[in-house]
């Protein structure tokens, strides 16, 4: 492999948080920092930075993915969410009222990632109970609350949207 | 932390991509989930030159019944293996208790099972699973298509006998018959870390008497074991108390573990010893039909 020659780009296209946006970047930039450095969203942030800690999760088609486990390229022509996408019109997602109102966060660190993955959960279980919310954030590292205040952030989020709350 | 530079390509059809692992030879690696890989390229224990995604290769991403077994394709997530209702309990359940086991469940949105039997990481869940139920990889490269059982495909740490220019397109799993149960459990200190110790078991039942049992370990050794006398010694008895805890004890004994944070040599002989007492006692309880 040469390491003389610069390295050669290409150009990634998402659609990330409703909008089409495009950079230009090498193969092995990792999609955080093209979310966080081409983007220039830095709601998503890096945590372990290998694998373990969930905090670089967004949604990509939908789908919690970690970040800094997938090539920008690889998300040629795909929909991303991040923590930006969440606020609508309305004012603030289900979720994110739920972390405010049950104090599901202190520094903050992995709250997007923890939101993100609770917004994906919720859409696909719509009532799920304290285990499943356990079981689907469990990917997730908070050094912070012990976990139960993020469980209740999520309950309240999943009461608000049955009872027909914005989202 | 950025890998070492690579180019990527991203063919369309399974031609294509073996013809350019052909051409790029040892040079180039296939990603899937890349859930693996891509830790390895960021620490730069791998760079290889050309990275070939075949996440754009049609018709790999199900799981289909047929052909006298059970195929799950290059591109099936952990988590589709989870979420499948059709793993769930009887001649399959053994895939679905792995399944949702394996790593932690952002990963398993993203990884797949074929890519982690070529991954072939010791430690890894699939390859025991697939050992006990006597899966078999199907690897198609220039020169056509072979089958290999997923007990011959690891011939060490990180390495299979896949060569450079094959890709693993499916791994099939023959069908046990009805009267089959199976379960995976595993001990790890936290979600998404390695086992210190996991078993994988699957019984039929033939007659009332045990037709076949398959028991495979993980974690406990430089490769997952196969614990054949356990096997061997449930075969054609009938289940009791007794048999369930020689084969136990035979598997421990078949365990070849070393110490760690994780634990002593005895303490993870001891979790493999009760945990095959528990993943048969299971089995041969879904197998008589008292589960589902």
């Amino acid at each position: 492999m040469s390491t003389d020659a610069p390295p050669a780009t290409r150009p990634v296209s998402v659609t990330i948080n409703g909008a089409a946006r495009s950079a230009e970047v090498e193969p092995r930039m990792l999609l955080v920092h093209f979310i966080r450095e081409s983007l220039g969203l830095t709601g998503t942030h890096i945590g372990c930075d290998t694998t373990s800690c969930g905090a670089c999760t967004v949604l990509v088609d939908g789908v919690p993915m970690k970040s800094c486990t997938m090539f920008a390229v690889q998300a040629e022509g795909k929909e991303i969410t991040t923590v930006e996408g969440l606020k609508g019109p309305a004012g603030l997602h289900a979720v994110q009222e739920g972390f405010h109102e049950e104090h599901g966060l202190q520094c903050g660190f992995c709250t997007p990632g923890m939101m993100l993955t609770s917004v994906a959960l919720l859409e696909d279980n719509p009532n799920p109970t304290e285990e499943e919310i356990r079981w689907a954030l469990s990917g997730q590292i908070c050094r912070c609350t012990g976990y139960t205040n993020i469980v209740k952030a999520v309950q309240y989020a999943a009461k608000k949207l049955a009872d027909g709350g914005a989202s | 932390m950025y890998p070492a530079s690579f180019d990527y390509v991203a063919p369309t059809s399974l031609e294509e991509a073996i013809s350019l692992l052909d051409k790029h030879g040892y040079d180039a690696k296939v990603i899937a989930g890349g859930q693996s890989l891509i830790p390895l390229m960021k620490f730069r224990f791998a760079s290889p030159a050309v990275l070939v995604d075949i996440n754009g290769l049609p018709g790999l991403d199900t799981i289909a019944e047929g052909d006298g077994g059970l195929r799950i394709g290059a591109l099936v997530r952990h988590k589709d293996c989870e979420r499948s209702a059709m793993l769930h309990g009887g001649r399959w359940g053994l895939l679905g208790a792995t399944a949702r086991l394996v790593a932690d469940p952002i990963i398993r949105n993203r990884g797949t099972v074929c890519g982690s039997l070529a991954h072939a990481d010791p430690q890894g869940d699939w390859a025991s699973a697939m050992m006990a139920c006597r899966g078999s990889v199907v690897a198609h490269g220039p020169g056509g298509t072979r089958s290999i059982p997923v007990a011959d495909l690891v011939v060490g740490p990180f390495e299979t006998q896949i060569e450079p220019n094959e890709i693993i397109t499916e791994v099939v799993v023959p069908d046990p018959g009805a009267s089959t149960g199976g379960t995976y459990l595993k001990l790890e200190r936290k979600v998404g870390d390695y086992a210190t110790a996991a078993v994988a078991a699957q019984v039929t039942m033939a007659n009332g008497t045990i037709g076949s049992a398959g028991i495979a370990l993980t974690g406990v050794g430089s490769r997952n074991i196969q614990a054949s006398e356990a096997e061997a010694c449930l075969a054609g008895k009938e289940p009791s108390e007794e048999i369930v805890k020689e084969a136990a004890r035979l598997a421990a004994a078949a365990a070849d573990p070393t110490a760690d944070n994780r634990g002593s040599v005895e303490y993870k002989r001891s979790v493999v010893r009760v945990f095959t007492e528990r993943a048969l006692t299971e089995s041969i309880r879904q197998a008589k039909g008292g589960a589902l």
